[in-house]
């Protein structure tokens, strides 16, 4: 076992430097700025479509006094949460004739979508409105508003003993897993093709015959760990310095989860390496059937799509932490990490990710063995041939 | 050391692929500190010979004792390994190249970079030693990768056609280093096309043909499976003399070519003076490697090992 780990040492600490001190190194660095600068890109243009989008306008011909009352009733929905689609209000002299009302509501020049006439008591809204529709509804609520007398509302706080409530939590779960979705996503897929360099350059004869093939799976899976990890901290730290500018070190953005920060930490780095093993060693092991960087592109199409449906599955135990799914995804080991880290953030014990880093680790070694032996077999043709059962000689295994 | 002063032995190996059987029954036993020379064309198996020995491919069938372990990989560590396709990562440096081939076979890696320099400069490549493999001519690559073969001192050093690509001035300082690692008790045994080489520096060899052990022995003793030939230059063409050469006898220009006969050298020089031949020229050859070859493994395979090395 000692030799198999020395042996994966010297393989793992090669390819190390050669990914981390390597020119494209810099480039798989700066990956995560491509997509921010296209969200930045994006997103001023959706903001500027979004602007367009105004509320209605509602010419109000009443008294100053009906459209303060209208007015109060309206900022007092808007600070009630009912954002910024609500409609706005615009005050005409009361008395309006059929033709004026009609150039408000027809002119190319007039932004006025409705007429609302008839004071507070006998409202009536006139315009290119249904009358089931939002606008209807909103002012149904802003006439009844104005035209009650304020109540004073008696509000008691106290503060809950729990750090948050279980739905709090389920955001922080499902803000985890999907990070580590996408993080093992982006990482993982760089397994597929370790070994195209070793069998295009003809090292594998060499490295086959001075350690097991084992060693060397092992020592490619953990190197592109290591690298990933430098990756996911250097991001790590660009990010927290990019937050600490814009937002004063505001980070109370998610609650906390049910184990406590700290250990959620460290928690999300193991199962982040774990998923990442359990992924890598699988498409290590697809990703050595290929001979040609052409092939390992043809997989990983399909290797993605998987990934994402292994997504899905862990995404179904996210609020219920121990509904059968969840139990499930925990077990089904291309899930685990996603399903536990999320129980994490949902409940308090420990135990349990002993157990399932153990269960992890331990798939970790059955599937690179089983990658070994399958590289063996169909790349390197070792091992007794295997003939069809109808061509093997009677009495003959 | 290997059991009774045999390095390697292997007993019936056999390898299948698919339906093809590359290696079928092949023993050897290669004696501790010898060089050993798998001889026989392209396609004869040697490649895949070697490859069970080491323990990169399981056979089909049949053992192998490999320094006395019956698992090849648990000697790894003192025993060297150049493949018959040269494999080096081209963005390493060349001293950090066999530094890492050292390390894979258990030497620390500061020692093998140590070491290296030491050998790059005893190889004249001492001013190539920091630069990429890349950057280096095949045959430098190669001397590199052989170097890193050798760089944690192995007990057993399998080379694989060392000779492949090699101009004729690397083939001599190859063959002076075999053999002075034969010297030194180091057991070597390569692969080769070409008939000379093993000549030259084999103790003993194996001729393979088909996946098959023609011949397993010393050079010596393959050679002495032929009887010495006669070449004879007579004034005479016809007389009496002619009774006393074999009748398989042919003509080669004006020389008699045929098989000293079992009675010896003496009977037939008396037969041809007593039979007035008029002897102008007598030379008794004694066959080289490639008669022995051609008689044990025939004439295809001989033409075939000729093919392979004027390629």
């Amino acid at each position: 076992m000692m030799g198999l780990l020395r042996s994966a040492l010297v393989i793992g600490r090669r390819d190390f430097t050669a990914t981390v001190l390597s020119r494209t190194f810099i480039f798989f660095l700066l990956g995560p700025v491509f997509p921010l600068i296209f969200g930045l890109v994006f997103g001023s243009i959706g903001a500027r479509v979004a602007g367009k989008q105004e509320p209605p306008v509602v010419a109000v011909a009443s008294s100053p006094q009906d459209f303060a009352a209208l007015s109060a009733a309206r900022d007092q929905l808007r600070q009630a949460g009912a954002g910024q689609q609500l409609v706005q209000l615009r005050r005409v002299e009361p008395g309006l004739t059929p033709v004026e009302e009609s150039r408000l509501l027809q002119s190319p020049d007039s932004d006025v979508m409705a007429v609302l006439s008839g004071g507070l008591d006998h409202p009536r809204l006139t315009g290119d409105i249904d009358a089931d529709g939002t606008t209807a509804s909103q002012f149904q609520l802003l006439v009844q508003a104005a035209r009650s007398r304020p109540v004073e509302l008696q509000v008691s706080s106290i503060q809950r003993t729990e750090p948050s409530n279980t739905q709090a939590r389920t955001r922080t779960g499902q803000a985890a897993q999907t990070l580590l979705f996408f993080l093992t996503m982006l990482l993982a897929g760089m397994t597929l093709s370790q070994l195209i360099e070793e069998k295009s350059n003809k090292v594998i004869e060499v490295l086959a015959a001075a350690v097991p093939i084992e060693a060397v799976f092992l020592g490619k899976l953990f190197a592109m760990l290591l690298a990933s990890l430098v990756g996911i901290t250097v991001w790590a730290s660009a990010g927290a310095v990019a937050i600490a500018a814009f937002t004063h070190g505001d980070l109370s953005v998610l609650p906390p989860p049910a184990v406590g920060w700290p250990a959620f930490a460290v928690l999300a780095v193991v199962y982040f390496a774990m998923n990442y093993l359990v992924l890598g060693s699988v498409f290590l092991a697809i990703g050595a059937q290929a001979s040609t960087v052409r092939e390992v592109q043809t997989m990983s199409m399909p290797v993605t799509m998987t990934q994402l449906l292994i997504f899905g599955f862990a995404a179904l135990a996210v609020g219920s932490p121990n509904s059968p799914a969840a139990i499930g995804g925990a077990v089904f080991p291309l899930s685990s990490s996603l399903v536990m880290v999320a129980r994490a953030a949902e409940l308090p014990q420990l135990w349990p990710h002993l157990v399932a880093l153990l269960w992890d680790l331990l798939w970790v070694g059955l599937i690179i063995r089983i990658s070994a032996g399958l590289f063996r077999r169909t790349v390197l043709k070792s091992g007794p041939a295997r003939r069809p059962f109808w061509r093997r000689a009677p009495g003959v295994a | 050391m290997g059991i009774s002063g045999v390095a390697v032995e292997a007993e019936g190996l056999m390898k299948d692929f698919g339906e093809t059987r590359a290696v079928d029954g092949v023993s050897l036993k290669v004696p501790t500190g010898s060089i050993y020379g798998l001889l026989g064309p392209n396609g004869a198996g040697k490649t895949t010979t070697l490859r069970m020995l080491l323990g990169i491919i399981e056979p089909s069938a049949g053992s192998i004792l490999l320094l006395g372990r019956n698992r090849p990989l648990q000697a790894a560590r003192v025993v060297g390994y150049l493949p018959e396709e040269r494999g080096l990562y081209p963005a390493m440096q060349a001293r950090d190249a066999i530094a890492f081939m050292g390390a894979l076979r258990g030497l620390p890696l500061r020692e093998g970079q140590r070491r290296a320099d030491a050998l790059l400069q005893e190889h004249g490549l001492g001013d190539w030693a920091r630069k990429p493999i890349r950057t280096l001519s095949k045959g430098m690559a190669q001397t590199v990768q052989l170097l890193g073969t050798l760089i944690h001192d192995p007990r057993l050093i399998v080379l694989d056609e060392p000779f492949s690509g090699l101009d004729a001035i690397n083939q001599g300082k190859l063959e002076t280093l075999i053999r002075g690692k034969a010297r030194k008790g180091v057991t070597v045994i390569f692969s080769t096309h070409v008939i000379a080489h093993a000549e030259r520096l084999c103790d003993e060899v194996a001729i393979i043909a088909k996946g098959k052990v023609a011949f397993d022995g010393s050079v010596d003793e393959a050679r002495s499976r032929l009887r010495p030939i006669v070449r004879l230059r007579t004034r005479n063409r016809d007389g009496a003399w002619r009774s006393s050469i074999p009748p398989a006898s042919r003509e080669e220009g004006n020389d008699w070519v045929f098989e000293l006969p079992e009675s010896g050298p003496e009977p037939l020089l008396k037969a041809l003076i007593d039979g007035g031949a008029g002897i102008e020229t007598l030379a008794i050859e004694r066959p080289g490697l490639h008669e022995a070859f051609v008689a044990i493994a025939g004439h295809a395979a001989a033409a075939a090992m000729e093919e392979g090395t004027a390629k």
